[in-house]
């Protein structure tokens, strides 16, 4: 009998007596009008010590320009609607090739307030998985309109075939005596920039 | 290369002989103190938590009662994704597809996710016997692993090691495995992880096979998930051309929208973060992204006995989270190793038993009991398992494995002998008139005699009243 076949058999003998599935219900907030979750949504990166900003559309090259260091060797996604002086654009670079830029930049799919996470589905701007994983600093930039409020909004709105990044932070770790320490194999610098579009800028 | 959990005394002798170890107990009171608080701030924020942790044990439920069905959509979906699924029915099955894989690609080793499963089938010493070198990237299993010791933990698994001792072993074991450690190397953790971070990458950038495990694997869509905060698990899933994932058949869930729930459960217990750093989620292979080759290979090893055991199989509703090992008394105090499997803490105990059976060696048959079944673990388990209840009735089902000894326990005589006694009122008043005679030889007695002896070693021995209720009753109202 093949593995697949047995291992099968086992299971339904094992489940001869099993009782009735129960019906998960799912909890769910209720959205709270008077919370601005734009704001959640910077607080909460900035407490895994990630840098954020908030700023308008008008202001968005300048700001990009402030946050890439002098001098930084920088990779973009090719299809990257943003214009970064200087920028190469990621055309299947290997990822000894990635390992010597300093710099990613990248859109994102959507942001979670409450959480304060945000997720790539490596759709357009948002380049593959190496490129935003090899540069030691990722700078990305999203719409306001882009933020969700919890976990379960970002699932109404992801797509389930694609290849999803969830990053909350900077790379971290705590198996030293449990301390907090952010920086080991992905990127230690994580730079949030969030634009408002249609809107009059917010001082952050 | 990892040491192996082979030969492990059983509990009762582990336990003690880690007591007396003071800087294993200052390391562990430390490290479980500061993530129970962190668990229960990011937990307190959340007001739906008890209806949470009910969703979670229904999901992993639903998904459990009828995993045969689950099971064989999730490799339907895998394959249409372009994976090539294997069934491995135990530890060696799963270990001689992984080494034909790597062999295939003529790869003498691998980077290795963070994962407990291929450490339960001890793939790494597998594969090292076919020549191919298994690199551990999670810093706290780079650490175990560099200094040939055992995990103690199910997150962090050097949580018995102080900042001193890790810097220790980089220094003196990094350079046999690759770049050295950096000269003038502190025992600050920024330098340490830095340091690992060094180490490593060289070792990402060539690796041409990746290892991983999965956190989940949803049926419907064939998405595998990988939770983890380094880095070092998108590397390993991204980089390399081959990617080979081993995953536990109880790692199934129906549907892509219970990583909802899961994912809102599993950080805060966890880590005791709203959300761990990174979440990786792929389906099979993506065209011109991350590994083009993609292996699944879905592991028994006993979880089909478990699912068997109509109390325990709630056991296998477990996300790893490793909330109940940093709550527990027992654990806190004794640590991960004296339960002798990478499965320690509460979870273990009640884990390797099913997985195994009891009956059959001393070191299982004493886990059910390395519990003062306090029931802090229920609490704080997010998929609610039960495991006080889980390990009384596994304590019955080791009894019952022993009842065919010719020569029984002492305790079972004992039981017996009392039992005789409660069971007719004029044998135990008897009992009663006597022990209140003997009680001041009785009390002067530190410690019981003969097979009682080693009760009385951790207990006080209680002193007989001088007067029985009932003949107290019997001399006031009559």
């Amino acid at each position: 009998m093949s593995a697949r076949d047995e291992i099968l058999g086992r299971v339904r003998s094992a489940l001869a007596d099993a009782p009735d599935i129960p019906v998960p219900a799912v909890p769910r907030r209720t959205p709270d009008a008077s919370v601005d979750i734009v704001a959640l949504f910077c607080d909460r990166v900035a407490d895994y010590r990630a840098e954020v900003e908030r700023c308008s559309a008008a202001d968005l090259a300048v700001r990009l320009r402030a946050a890439l260091p002098d001098g930084a060797r920088v990779v973009v996604p090719p299809d990257l609607d943003l214009d970064v002086p200087g920028s190469v654009a990621d055309t299947g670079l290997s990822a000894a090739d990635l390992d010597g830029f300093e710099v990613v930049v990248t859109h994102a799919r959507l942001g979670i307030a409450e959480t304060g996470t945000i997720v790539l589905d490596h759709g357009r701007g948002q380049a593959r998985r190496a490129t935003t994983l090899v540069p030691d600093h990722h700078v990305c930039v999203l719409d306001a309109s882009q933020v969700v409020a919890d976990v379960p909004d970002a699932f109404d709105v992801l797509d389930a075939s694609r290849p999803l990044t969830w990053i909350s932070g900077p790379s971290a770790t705590s198996d030293i005596e449990l301390d907090r320490i952010e920086g080991v194999h992905g990127p230690r610098r994580l730079h949030v920039i969030v634009v408002d579009r249609g809107r009059l800028p917010r001082v952050f | 290369m990892n040491a192996a959990f082979v030969g492990m005394p059983a509990f009762p002798v582990a336990a003690r002989e880690a007591l007396a170890d003071t800087q294993l107990r200052h390391n562990l009171g430390r490290a479980t103190h500061t993530i129970r608080d962190k668990r229960a701030r990011v937990v307190g924020e959340m007001p739906e938590w008890e209806e949470l942790r009910q969703a979670g044990a229904d999901i992993k439920d639903a998904a459990l009662l009828r995993l045969d069905v689950h099971l064989a959509r999730l490799e339907e979906s895998l394959t249409a994704r372009g994976a090539v699924v294997h069934w491995a029915r135990d530890a060696a099955e799963a270990c001689r597809i992984v080494a034909d894989v790597t062999l295939a690609h003529g790869a003498d080793e691998v980077v290795k996710v963070k994962s407990m499963v291929t450490q339960e089938i001890g793939l790494n010493e597998a594969l090292a016997a076919e020549g191919i070198s298994a690199w551990e990237t999670d810093l706290a299993e780079l650490i175990v692993q560099l200094g040939d010791d055992l995990p103690s933990h199910i997150l962090v698994p050097a949580i018995h090691r102080n900042r001193a001792e890790i810097r220790e072993i980089f220094r003196t074991r990094m350079a046999a495995s690759g770049r050295p450690a950096p000269e003038n190397l502190t025992d600050d953790p920024g330098e340490l992880a830095n340091a690992a971070r060094l180490h490593l990458r060289e070792k990402f950038l060539r690796a041409r096979v990746g290892v991983s495990g999965a956190n989940f694997a949803v049926a419907e869509t064939g998405t595998l998930v990988v939770v983890e905060s380094e880095g070092n698990g998108r590397m390993c899933l991204t980089l390399p051309e081959v990617l080979v994932s081993v995953v536990g058949i109880e790692k199934v869930v129906p549907s892509w929208t219970d990583l909802d729930v899961l994912l809102r459960l599993l950080p805060r217990s966890s880590t005791g973060e709203r959300m761990n750093p990174y979440t990786s989620m792929w389906h099979g292979v993506t065209p011109g992204d991350g590994p083009q080759e993609v292996h699944v290979v879905l592991l028994d090893n006993g979880r089909t006995r478990a699912l068997a055991d109509r109390v325990g199989r709630q056991a296998l509703r477990c996300i790893r989270c490793s909330a109940c090992l940093n709550v527990c008394p027992v654990y806190e105090r004794v640590g991960g190793h004296a339960y002798g499997s990478v499965y320690p803490g509460p979870i273990g105990a009640i884990l390797n038993p099913l997985l195994h059976g009891v009956g059959g060696d001393t070191q299982t048959d004493s886990l059910p009991y390395a519990s003062t079944l306090c029931g802090a673990c229920y609490e704080v388990c997010p998929v609610k398992i039960d495991i006080p209840s889980v390990l009384v009735d596994l304590r019955a089902q080791v009894v019952d494995a022993h009842r065919d000894r010719r020569a029984p326990h002492a305790e079972a005589v004992a039981m017996r002998a009392a039992g005789w006694i409660f069971g007719d009122a004029r044998r135990l008043a008897r009992a009663e008139r006597v022990s209140g005679r003997i009680r001041r030889w009785w009390a002067r007695l530190a410690r019981l005699p003969g097979p009682g002896r080693r009760w009385t070693t951790a207990r006080d021995l209680p002193t007989p009243p001088r007067e029985s209720f009932r003949a107290w009753w019997s001399r006031t109202h009559r």
